[in-house]
């Protein structure tokens, strides 16, 4: 099981990075979206897949996953939540002030400032 | 604080209240506000001649920086003693030239006065501190403080551009000179020169004293203007004359020699430091008075000349180094070398002086240092031709001058070295007197250049861009003072050898210098070798004079393109256009090849790190079962992330990043955490709202097609590495686990300190709430980043078009 989630985390961070390595400010948020799935994944699966309960407690279980994991995913899926919100909007105010989403034409050299 | 220190502090002083009195009496000239100090000082400093005439040591301390041994400790002994005269006494000279060089109408006096100021104090600190970090901190001063002074007249592109050379070579010197400074305190575990000086023996033996010797003496060198390192000196002569009186011949230049008179006793009785301080001298004495003779500019001889003599100083303070391997004091002939060395500082202080004073004079009354233009002054400035003549006569040295007897001691000194039987001296020290004896001819040369040019021959005033005239009497005080001075030191020698030459040798060579030891200097003593060395300079120098114009193209042989000046200039032109084209590949400005950059680190390091350590492990015995549920999950999250690839539209990219975010929240439901499933279902429908959101908005253009992305090998390379390196170290880490989780207690507690049955919301709420409530923050900033900028429209002042 743990090999099987390793490798969809490796093929998730693979296409993240391949979207991130593009040109359209789009598919480059997508890819970030794709790694912070890989990462939540990544969390989880280090946490260790083995069987257990729900971690609601209650008379009838006798083992439990770990909680912990959990709550750190929990967080950071909120965080990576705020911070996409912000990039997407970031990249509509783009779109409507510099009317592109190729990142290659806002490259801020010094022959077109 | 005592007396000692407040003296070296006061230039500093009075340099604060320099630009006051400047304002406040705009009708005097600064310069007599500034004059009484160093008068005032050279006074004091006088006082001292008493003390270390008999060998005393006036030693002060204050405390600095007690916890790193680094304190104020100033002492007077011979040798500091007589480069502070030098310092106050030319100094008071200088300062009452400038009065009557640089007018108070034209010039910024103010600053003139505050950067000689701070000159001043800096040199009297490099000269009288017994630390080495005090030391190296005033040795600093004294290279900014000669920048802004090089740079007076900083309107002018070559002042600029000497002032930004001579900071360039003299700082690379300083700095290295701190490396020996940190070195040595290593070794010694001191920063004091007085008890480095006591365990020299100890020194040598030690693995950093070669690496502190060469640094030390690459700071002495670049100082003093030692070859190769000596192009920064002609192109200082930018400065104005007084400066270059001061600065770049009497005082800095030669703290380099200071330096490396001090740390003598340190360092001297090593093969390396004798050859390396007397064949830097000779190359450079060979070099500077070669180089001299094809200037046609009186300064750039003059600062030729001062590179050569600084040269002579240097490499007689090498032969003195022979002098620790010979026991017996009676038949110590290579002491003369220190004791040459010393006299021949003081009277180049003077002679040099007095000469740079007489260019700035004919520079001032006939508006050109030319020698080509120059011509038949002798009759028009008798005063300053007088002047003139014995300062060159000196420098070339002749009788009965002081030029000349120092020159007979170096030339003797010299000759002595033909009897060293230390170091192979059999077999190469025979080029030692050839060297000299040739750097004399050429020096004989120069010399009479400068005083035959512009005093004889013909006078042309249609060259000249004022009438010449005798200088005001005020701007002749200075030199007049200084000539005399070369007479009187040539003609009474002995006024010098006990009061002052004898205490300086015995700072220099402590372990030899007894009190029977005596220093004589005789005019006469009878034929020795140096006498037929000093009539044949004179015959074939006269010789070499008249045929002058024959000759002197030779002195052009080295092109303009290929010497130092050259290299110099290449280098640092080289250094600015390499930074830039090494930032011009890096810094290209595109997100894309920063990312390269920043994912190539994160594979290689990683990989190699995993590969280097061994530490990839792979232990299947923890691993679960896996069930068809998550095999399906598994495959559709796959086939998902690697469909948005190869999308067409964007449009498709979204619906499949939203298929994967639900299928991981599936997954969440199969691994049993609930509270995770539904925060990523709702959240996976506002992200992709937004998505949707923004690609609504998406501009519609022409050159905006929806197209696939075009397949790049290096992308897809980078991406695989990432991949592969994140599947690899989540196994290996997966497979090392060290200790269990410390999620047992959050189970066993939550319902019992906390009260709550769901351990996930306990945990968020209540164990690591403070997680929480940061994480609450973040959203907020990003509610109010996303509201601001929408609603803010700050178009800079620019209309939008």
């Amino acid at each position: 099981m743990e090999l099987l989630m390793a490798i969809v985390i490796g093929i998730l961070f693979m296409c993240a990075t391949y979207l991130m390595l593009s040109k359209s400010i789009l598919r480059i948020i997508i890819g970030t979206g794709l790694l912070s799935h890989g990462a939540h994944l990544l969390i989880l699966t280090m946490g260790g897949l083995k069987g257990g309960s729900v971690p609601l407690l209650s008379d009838e279980a006798a083992t439990y996953v770990d909680p912990l994991p959990q709550a750190l995913i929990l967080t950071a899926i909120v965080i990576s939540f705020g911070v996409t919100s912000f990039l997407l909007v970031l990249a509509y105010r783009t779109y409507q002030e510099l009317g592109t989403d190729d990142m290659e034409e806002m490259r801020g050299t010094e022959t077109n400032e | 604080m005592s007396l000692l220190h407040w003296a070296v502090l006061s230039p500093f002083l009075l340099a604060i209240i320099v630009p006051i009195l400047y304002k406040l009496f705009r009708q005097i000239h600064t310069g007599w506000f500034v004059l009484i100090l160093p008068i005032l000082l050279f006074t004091y400093f006088s006082r001292f001649i008493s003390l270390t005439k008999q060998g005393d040591i006036i030693m002060e301390s204050a405390t600095w920086i007690p916890s790193l041994g680094i304190d104020v400790d100033f002492y007077v002994d011979g040798l500091g003693l007589l480069f502070a005269l030098l310092i106050t006494g030319i100094g008071s000279l200088v300062v009452l030239y400038s009065i009557f060089y640089l007018s108070k109408e034209k010039e910024k006096l103010n600053q003139f006065y505050v950067f000689l100021l701070l000159f001043m104090g800096a040199m009297l600190g490099v000269v009288l501190s017994d630390n080495l970090i005090v030391l190296y901190s005033f040795w600093e001063f004294t290279s900014l403080s000669s920048f802004l002074l090089i740079g007076y007249w900083n309107e002018r592109e070559r002042s600029r551009y000497g002032a930004q050379k001579s900071l360039l070579i003299t700082v690379l010197g300083g700095l290295s000179m701190l490396g020996g400074i940190i070195l040595l305190s290593i070794m010694g575990n001191t920063f004091s020169i007085r008890e480095l000086i006591a365990q020299s023996g100890e020194l040598m033996d030690h693995s950093l004293f070669v690496p502190a010797l060469l640094l030390v003496l690459l700071g002495a060198f670049t100082k003093s203007a030692q070859f190769p390192f000596h192009i920064w000196l002609p192109d200082a002569m930018e400065a104005p004359t007084p400066v270059s009186a001061y600065l770049h011949s009497a005082t800095m230049v030669k703290a380099g020699i200071y330096l490396v008179a001090r740390l003598s006793p340190v360092f001297a009785e090593s093969g390396l430091w004798f050859w390396l301080v007397s064949i830097a001298g000779l190359i450079t004495l060979f070099w500077g008075s070669f180089s001299a003779i094809k200037q046609t500019d009186l300064k750039g001889i003059l600062a030729f000349s001062t590179i050569s003599q600084l040269g002579l100083i240097m490499s007689l303070l090498g032969l003195g180094a022979a002098a620790l391997h010979y026991e017996t004091l009676g038949e110590n002939i290579y002491l003369a070398a220190t004791v040459a060395a010393v006299f021949h500082l003081i009277n180049h202080a003077t002679f040099k002086g007095s000469l740079f004073m007489v260019a700035g004079i004919i520079d001032h009354e006939t508006g050109t240092r030319d020698i080509r233009k120059l011509g038949g002054l002798m009759q028009l400035m008798p005063i300053t031709f007088t002047v003139a003549v014995i300062g060159a006569f000196s420098m070339a040295g002749l009788p009965p001058f002081n030029g000349f007897l120092s020159k007979e001691m170096f030339l003797a000194s010299m000759v002595n070295v033909l009897e060293l039987n230390i170091f192979n001296m059999e077999t190469w020290g025979v080029l030692f007197p050839v060297v000299a004896w040739v750097a004399s001819v050429f020096t004989f040369i120069y010399s009479m250049i400068v005083v035959l040019k512009p005093f004889t021959g013909k006078l042309q005033l249609q060259l000249l861009e004022k009438k010449p005239h005798e200088a005001p009497i005020g701007m002749l005080i200075s030199p007049i003072i200084l000539a005399s001075l070369v007479i009187v030191f040539g003609i009474f020698p002995n006024l010098l050898s006990s009061s002052i030459i004898k205490p300086a040798v015995a700072g220099i060579q402590p372990s030899l210098v007894g009190p029977d030891f005596q220093v004589h200097i005789d005019f006469w003593h009878g034929f020795q070798p140096e006498v037929w060395m000093t009539i044949g300079i004179i015959a074939f120098g006269i010789l070499l004079y008249m045929t002058l114009p024959k000759w002197q193209k030779i002195t052009q042989w080295i092109p303009e393109r290929i010497s130092l000046n050259a290299l110099y200039d290449n280098g640092v032109r080289g250094l600015e256009r390499s930074a830039s084209s090494v930032m011009k590949v890096l810094m290209t400005g595109s997100i894309r090849t920063y990312l390269l950059s920043i994912f190539l680190f994160f594979i290689l390091s990683l990989g190699f790190t995993l590969y280097w350590k061994d530490a990839f492990k792979l232990d299947t015995g923890d691993f679960a079962q896996i069930g068809i549920y998550e095999l399906v999950l598994a495959a559709i999250i796959v086939i998902g992330s690697i469909a948005i690839l190869f999308a067409r539209s964007r449009l498709t990219s979204i619906i499949i990043l939203g298929a994967v975010g639900y299928t991981i929240s599936l997954f969440f439901v199969l691994l049993r955490a609930p509270d995770l499933a539904l925060t990523q279902l709702v959240i996976e429908t506002i992200s992709v709202a937004l998505f949707l959101l923004c690609f609504f908005h998406l501009p519609l253009m022409a050159s905006r097609k929806e197209e696939r992305m075009t397949f790049k090998l290096n992308n897809a390379m980078i991406s695989i590495g990432v991949g592969v390196i994140v599947t690899l170290i989540a196994l290996s880490a997966h497979s090392n686990k060290l200790f269990d989780s410390i999620s047992n207690y959050y189970l066993e507690n939550a319902y019992k300190e906390a009260g709550g049955k769901n351990v996930v919301n306990v945990i968020l709420v209540d164990f690591r709430g403070l997680d929480t409530m940061f994480e609450i923050c973040v959203l907020s900033i990003a509610a109010l980043g996303i509201f601001a900028m929408i609603k803010l429209r700050l178009t800079g002042g620019k209309d939008k078009s």
